[in-house]
Formats: C-alpha cells, sequence, structure tokens
C-alpha cells in the first residue's frame, strides 16, 4: 500500500465528521480510507488529457421547477421523527448564536 | 510622527431573493409561519429527498450579475460545503464554490465628489439556513426551518473600500440595483441583505495586505459604520503594541460596541466541498442571456434621466427621489394621478424627508399610497386647504395613509374664503390690538404680521393667508 493516513488525519477527520472513535475503530478507517487513496491512484493512471473534469455521469443539464407555491404544512411530517420536540420546533443542546 | 494606516475594506453580502417558493422545493419563503410549517423532506434533508432548481432564482441571479456589470458563468454547478450545526439539518449547504453563477463585475460608487468602481468577485447562488431560538425556560434551542432552503445569492466583492463611508455607498448602490430588479427587498433589519466585513489595516503606502479578519451580525448601515471604526482602531493598536492581528471570525456587539471572537469551532474552516450530485449543470447560452438583458427593468440612471426630461424635475431632487425604487414608485404613481410632478416631488423632498427622518425609517418603509398624496396635492391646488393645514395632514397621511378628502370634511379644515366671516373677525382682531394697529398706522410693517398671527389663531388656521393680508391693509 502506497498510501499512509497518519493518527493526527484520522483524529482531525474525525472532528469534522463529529465521530468519537475508538483505538480499535480508528486502525479500522484508516485501513479503509488508505484502500480508497489507493484506488484514486489506480484512476490517477489513466490518460485524461483533454478530458474536461465532470461531475455527473449522465448528460443531462437545467432540470428547473417553476417557481409555485405548494403551501403545504410540513410541520407535523417534519417533526415525527424528532427525538425532542417544543413549539412545533425541533428542541436541540443549547447552541450559541 | 504618528504612523498613518489604510483600511482595506471587502465585503461578502448575502441577499434572499424575493421568490415565492424555496431554492430546490416548493415550499413557501413567505415570512411569518408558524415554525416548520414550510417544510418538506428537501428542506429538512430527510434522506431521499430530491432537490430540484427553481428556475426564478437562476434568473434573479443572472439579472443581478449583468446589473453589477459581471461575466454570466455559461456552464455553472451548485457543490455541498459541509459542516454540523443544527440550523442545516442536511449537514451541508448546497452553494457554489467552483463555478459561481457570475464573476469579475463592478459596481460604481460615489462618496462626496469622488466617483470609484468597486469591483465584484464572484456572485453564487446558494441555500439559507433554518433559526435557532434561544429557549430560556429550559436552557434549550428551538429549531425552526422555515427559512432553510429559502434561496441567496451571495455577493463577493475585492478588498478595494477604504472607509466606512465607501462600505455604505456599496452596500446602497447593490440594494438600490437590487430592487429596482425587484430581485429582493433588500431590508437590513429583517435579515433579508446581510454583509459580512473582511477588513485589515497596513501602513498607508504598503503593498502587502495586513491580516484580515471577518465581522458578522451586522444588521444596519450605522452598525456597520461603527464595527469598521471599531475594528480599525483594535488592529491598529494591536500592531502598535507589536501584537499580532489574528485571522478570524469576530461577531460584532452594537450595544457593547466592541466586536469578539467566535469560538474556533464554530469557525472550523474545513468544509470538504464537492459537487453536489443530486443537482446537474445549468448551462446558460448567450440567448437567455439576452432574454434576461432586454428584460431588465428601468434602472436608477436611467430613470435620473427620465425625470429630469420628462418631469422637469432638478438634478438633485430626481436623485434623491431614484434613490429609493419604492419612492420613485410612489412619486410617479401620484405624479400621474394629479399632473403635477413638482408638487409630488416637493412633497416627498421636504416634508417625506424630514419625517423619515424623524422617524429613524428608511425610504423602503414608506407606508402612504401615491392616491391620497395626490388627492394633497389636488386640495392645496385647488386653494381647499392652506399650506399649514396642509402640512398637518400630510402628517397624517404619512404616519396612517388616511384620506385626506374625507380627513379635511370630518375636521372641517377647508380654508375659509368667506368674506364676511373674515370681515367680523378681523373687526375683531382690530379693536383687542390696538397698540400692533397703531404702530402698523405708525409705519411698523412688522406689525402687520402680529395681526395676521391673531386672525389665523383666531380662524384656528384655516383662513387664507393672502386674503387676511390684503382685507387687514383694506381696513386700515
Amino acid at each position: 500500500m502506497a498510501n499512509k493516513i497518519s493518527d493526527e488525519t484520522i483524529e482531525y477527520v474525525g472532528i469534522l465528521a463529529k465521530l468519537e472513535l475508538s483505538g480499535e475503530e480508528k486502525e479500522k478507517a484508516k485501513a479503509d480510507m488508505e484502500r480508497m487513496l489507493d484506488y484514486i491512484d489506480t484512476l490517477n493512471e489513466l490518460d485524461t488529457e483533454g478530458v474536461e473534469p465532470m461531475s455527473h455521469v449522465f448528460p443531462v443539464h437545467n432540470v428547473f421547477r417553476e417557481d409555485v407555491a405548494s403551501y403545504k404544512d410540513g410541520s407535523t411530517d417534519t417533526l415525527a421523527n424528532a427525538p425532542l420536540k417544543k413549539d412545533n420546533s425541533f428542541k436541540v443542546p443549547k447552541t450559541i448564536g | 510622527m504618528a504612523k498613518q494606516y489604510e483600511t482595506v475594506i471587502g465585503l461578502e453580502v448575502h441577499v434572499e431573493l424575493a421568490t415565492k417558493t424555496k431554492i430546490f422545493c416548493s415550499c413557501s419563503t413567505e415570512f411569518g409561519g408558524a415554525p416548520n410549517t414550510h417544510t418538506c423532506p428537501v428542506c429538512t434533508g430527510m434522506p431521499g429527498a430530491l432537490p430540484v432548481l427553481n428556475k426564478q432564482v437562476v434568473e434573479y441571479a443572472m439579472a443581478i450579475g449583468l446589473a453589477a456589470n459581471c461575466e454570466i458563468t455559461k456552464v455553472c454547478k451548485f457543490d455541498r460545503k459541509n459542516y454540523f450545526y443544527p440550523d442545516n439539518p442536511q449537514n451541508y449547504q448546497i452553494s457554489q464554490l467552483y463555478l459561481p453563477i457570475a464573476r469579475n463585475g463592478y459596481v460604481e460608487i460615489e462618496v462626496g465628489d469622488t466617483k470609484k468602481k468597486v469591483r465584484i468577485h464572484e456572485m453564487h447562488m446558494e441555500e439559507d439556513a433554518g433559526k435557532l431560538v434561544h429557549d430560556e425556560w429550559d436552557d434549550t434551542s428551538l429549531v425552526d426551518y422555515n427559512r432553510s432552503g429559502v434561496p441567496l445569492v451571495e455577493i463577493v466583492s475585492e478588498p478595494d473600500m477604504r472607509s466606512a463611508d465607501e462600505v455604505i455607498a456599496y452596500l446602497e448602490k447593490l440594494r438600490m440595483i437590487i430592487q429596482y430588479l425587484g430581485a429582493s427587498d433588500c431590508k437590513l433589519q429583517e435579515g433579508s441583505m446581510r454583509a459580512d466585513v473582511n477588513l485589515s489595516v497596513r501602513e498607508a503606502g504598503t503593498k502587502e495586505f495586513g491580516t484580515r479578519t471577518e465581522m458578522k451580525n451586522l444588521n444596519s448601515f450605522k452598525a456597520i459604520a461603527r464595527a469598521i471604526e471599531g475594528e480599525r482602531q483594535r488592529q491598529i493598536e494591536l500592531i502598535e503594541e507589536g501584537k499580532e492581528v489574528i485571522q478570524e471570525t469576530r461577531r460584532w456587539d452594537d450595544n457593547k460596541e466592541s466586536s469578539y471572537a467566535m469560538r474556533s469551532k464554530e469557525d472550523a474552516q474545513d468544509y470538504r466541498y464537492f459537487p453536489d450530485p443530486d443537482l446537474v449543470p445549468i448551462v446558460i447560452s448567450d440567448e437567455w442571456i439576452e432574454r434576461i438583458r432586454a428584460n431588465q427593468p428601468e434602472l436608477q440612471t436611467e430613470k435620473l434621466e427620465r425625470y429630469k426630461k420628462e418631469y422637469d424635475i432638478p438634478q438633485y431632487d430626481a436623485r434623491i427621489i431614484t434613490s429609493s425604487k419604492h419612492m420613485a414608485d410612489i412619486f410617479e404613481a401620484a405624479a400621474a394621478i394629479c399632473g403635477k410632478p413638482k408638487k409630488v416631488s416637493n412633497w416627498l423632498m421636504v416634508e417625506t424627508l424630514r419625517l423619515l427622518k424623524d422617524h429613524n425609517m428608511e425610504p423602503e418603509d414608506i407606508r402612504f399610497s401615491p392616491e391620497n398624496l395626490a388627492k394633497l396635492v389636488r386640495l392645496t391646488e385647488a386653494g381647499i386647504i392652506n399650506s399649514s393645514v396642509a402640512k398637518e395632514v400630510f402628517e397624517k397621511i404619512f404616519a396612517e395613509d388616511i384620506d385626506p378628502e374625507t380627513y379635511v370634511e370630518e375636521r372641517g379644515l377647508r380654508t375659509v374664503n368667506d368674506e364676511g366671516a373674515l370681515i367680523e373677525v378681523l373687526k375683531k382682531v382690530i379693536a383687542d390690538n390696538p397698540q400692533a394697529v397703531e404702530d402698523y398706522r405708525g409705519g411698523k410693517e412688522k406689525a402687520l404680521g402680529a395681526l395676521v398671527g391673531q386672525t389665523m389663531k383666531a380662524m384656528k388656521g384655516k383662513a387664507n393667508p393672502g386674503l387676511v393680508n390684503q382685507k387687514l391693509k383694506e381696513m386700515l
């Protein structure tokens, strides 16, 4: 394996993803990520000279909606699975701002 | 000699677009609904929901881009900006990083007599987040996703501004352009226009930029001006003390008139952008751009020229009236109804501006109808009410948009042109003020004023002042 994920990297990715990983889980995640990077290396072997970068596989563009409102009260469905709710709102731990 | 410092400022301005529906779903963007009523699986980030772009958002963004002299990006797309915060149910905001809809524009500003171009780096479309309300009772936060997915355009300037005055001129110019386009109402207080200020200082004459900070939470022009002055001072003091300015996001507290650093946790600048796989690219043809350009409404500069020609309004007045689309609309409608554009212009330029200033209001907050202003002009032109009564009536129009015709009738404010009644009053005034009468007869012209005043008072302000003057002179 050419790529090596450092302990700092796995720690940082964990923080960004808001995940708390045990030592064992970190090692497993490291191995997974290394394999992914190795695969990217394989892709990098292809000659992409003159090929436009793309973000979609299908040649589809300009899919639009007209600006017409539905006016349905979505609150019941939206809040149906809320672990905690109050005053028609999701209740979450206190945040700043 | 103390060192001279130059302030360097760039702005990120968010504008909430005036669409009926959200950017990626057909939920209403209306204000004031009960929490979470304007939500659906798309704007609350439910798994498997598919966002579909609102065409009107693209057209408004193109219109703003064109009006600000930008190049429209012919193939543009959306990216995901990843961060965790309860106001963002998807855990990413759909925005545009790599291919924003418009780039390389400018707007021209004027401060004092100096004209200057502020360059626009880029403009992109994105979605707004939900609203968090702190619940004092059990010390939690309540989340309402009604604003989640409301379309925004973010306009990023180059660091071309050097003072608070320039920043405000730039914001006023942007606001005016966007209001004229009808793309947003741009109300700072209500948050439909928001500005983040990037500011650094450097010694005058230096080429390199200093380290900048970003200030958030600025919701009025005055707060922006104070925040700029405060941050400039703070950075200069740090430099003078030999300390370093740290690149960070700061929150301005307008009550304390100082800023504080936001916690670094909130400021994790690693958003790991990547193209949104749910949204297909937007391809903009030349025909589409031309169609948008052809449909642009008359903007301020054109309107100003037209007012001077069509209505014979002086440059200064035309500029003030056209500086607000709302005021210009009232002017045109009222002028069309009463056919007296100059009189309408006077009411706007004098009394309206005075009352706006007294009440700390913006022209956009004017609530009276052009119909009632036109009626007032007709009443004064026809001599039905005199000018001091008209002022009093106008204050009522300004405050409550009353119908002046009904108001004048109900309160009996018509000017009294009845000579018989006037002469009776004058006789009494002359009898009651022998000193003033004697003074006038002895050659003191000023004494006449006192007698006119007494007469107006006796007639509760409803007399015709010209007539009072004339009759008094005759009788003396």
